[in-house]
């Protein structure tokens, strides 16, 4: 039935950029035969009704992302930092345009 | 590591391993705070693998779907309808293909999932065993069917599974142009010709109990929903659910001017919802058993399409393999 194995098409990750002025969002993930194929794929798939005005397709083996393993040593050391935002000054409070 | 989509293999052939106690933990904090589980997060083997079911028969369930209403496409009454029916198949194709991946970053692979349909091993929702002789069947189909799903699949928009919840967002905002469109149609035909309306009140007969029986057995017969309650998957029980699609019905059927097939509907004051009469459960499940009229048309269909696509699938893996070693080449006589 299936005949010759032929391999599966890749995976490719699709970003949608959904209007001008904006940045390209992963909309989701689609399998194509070569990347100008995951284009015309996701342009069927992902902007049926004007979602974008832009898209780009990665393939998702050059996806490389932080584990979440390490998510502590990574994102914690910013958690300590209150002093990064703005809130964590009190002393030019009621002073105008400051 | 890859994103979201850890290559099938990594997991071993053993699947994936059972998290440790600090990842258990962490799946029981996530959960507990009404947070979502991300791909590559630890999560408990029986959460991923009621999750793969859950996403691949939903998945199943919108690429065979798209048959009983593709029998109609090249009759449709107008161009117009023609038109609006195509752009609703492909829907239903693109939320089996949204699904599909998003059972992939489980670490199924599509390639199973497809074998499982084509062996008729995989499970999809029952209603699409039913046929569709006239073209009223369509305006039925949309309005309970896409009706029916609807219900279930706003509180899935909430799902703890990340990528399961994104695919329904993206699938219920479709979804309303399908029901909408079913009800113009039977609108269409109820204000026609006393024959016409004869066709759509006959297709509701027909389809309303089958579209009831979408939402599952009842709460005492369905021994894995607590589960997924539990797990954050479902929200509401299939009674719940199948009380709260009947309440929206009853006011849109009159609209439509049709009635429901029920002699014991009518609404109860006290509980504040329709009440509504017994389903005939043993249909459902021969037609779950494969004693529905078009169990083995359906799937037989799914693979002739299977296998007379293979060459095409064939044909695009060797040109793109050809166009690469092209490049590649080029790229070295200039270097
Ligand atoms: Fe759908
Ligand atoms: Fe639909």
């Amino acid at each position: 039935m299936s005949g010759s194995p032929t391999a599966e098409w890749p995976l490719w990750e699709v970003f949608v950029r959904p209007g001008r002025g904006l940045s390209h969002v992963h909309a989701g993930s689609l399998h194509a035969a070569d990347a100008e194929m995951a284009l015309g794929n996701a342009r069927d798939l992902y902007t049926r009704r004007g979602e974008g005005v832009s898209i780009w397709v990665v393939a998702s083996t050059d996806i490389h992302a932080s584990s979440p393993d390490e998510k502590d040593s990574l994102f914690d050391p910013a958690a300590d930092k209150p002093y990064r935002h703005p809130t964590f000054y009190t002393a030019s409070e009621g002073v105008p345009n400051l | 590591m890859h994103g979201d989509h850890a290559p099938a293999t990594s997991a071993g052939p053993a699947g994936p391993a059972e998290p440790s106690a600090s990842g258990q933990s962490s799946f029981d904090r996530v959960i507990a705070g009404d947070g979502r589980i991300e791909p590559r997060d630890e999560m408990p083997d029986d959460y991923r693998k009621s999750l793969i079911r859950q996403i691949s028969q939903h998945a199943h369930s919108e690429i065979i779907g798209m048959q009983p209403e593709g029998n109609w496409i090249t009759r449709a009454p107008s161009l117009h309808r023609k038109a609006i029916l195509m752009a609703k198949v492909q829907d239903e194709a693109g939320h089996g293909l949204y699904l599909y991946s998003a059972a992939e970053t489980l670490g199924a692979s599509r390639e199973d999932m497809m074998q499982a349909l084509l062996a008729g091993k995989a499970r999809y929702s029952s209603i699409f065993n039913y046929p569709t002789p006239t073209w009223a069947d369509i305006g039925a189909i949309g309005w309970l069917v896409d009706g029916a799903a609807i219900c279930n699949q706003v509180p899935l928009c909430r799902a703890s599974y990340g990528p399961y919840a994104r695919a329904m967002i993206r699938i219920c905002k479709e979804e309303s142009f399908h029901q909408r469109q079913g009800f113009e149609i039977l609108l269409t035909l109820s204000r026609g010709t006393p024959a016409q309306h004869e066709l759509a009140q006959e297709a509701v007969n027909r389809w309303y109990a089958p579209s009831l029986m979408m939402f599952g057995p009842p709460d005492a017969d369905s021994p894995n929903s607590a589960k997924s309650m539990a797990w954050k998957i479902k929200r509401f029980s299939n009674d719940e659910l199948r009380q709260r699609f009947v309440d929206m019905l009853v006011p849109q059927a009159q609209a439509l001017g049709l009635t429901l097939p029920d002699p014991d509907l009518r609404w109860n004051a006290e509980r504040g919802h329709y009440d509504f009469g017994e389903l005939d459960w043993s249909e459902f499940k021969a037609v779950l058993a494969g004693q529905g009229q078009c169990n083995v048309q359906r799937v037989e269909h799914r693979r002739r399409a299977h296998t007379e696509g293979a060459w095409v699938r064939e044909a695009a893996m060797a040109h793109a393999a050809k166009k690469a070693a092209r490049q590649q080449q080029s790229a070295r006589g200039a270097a």
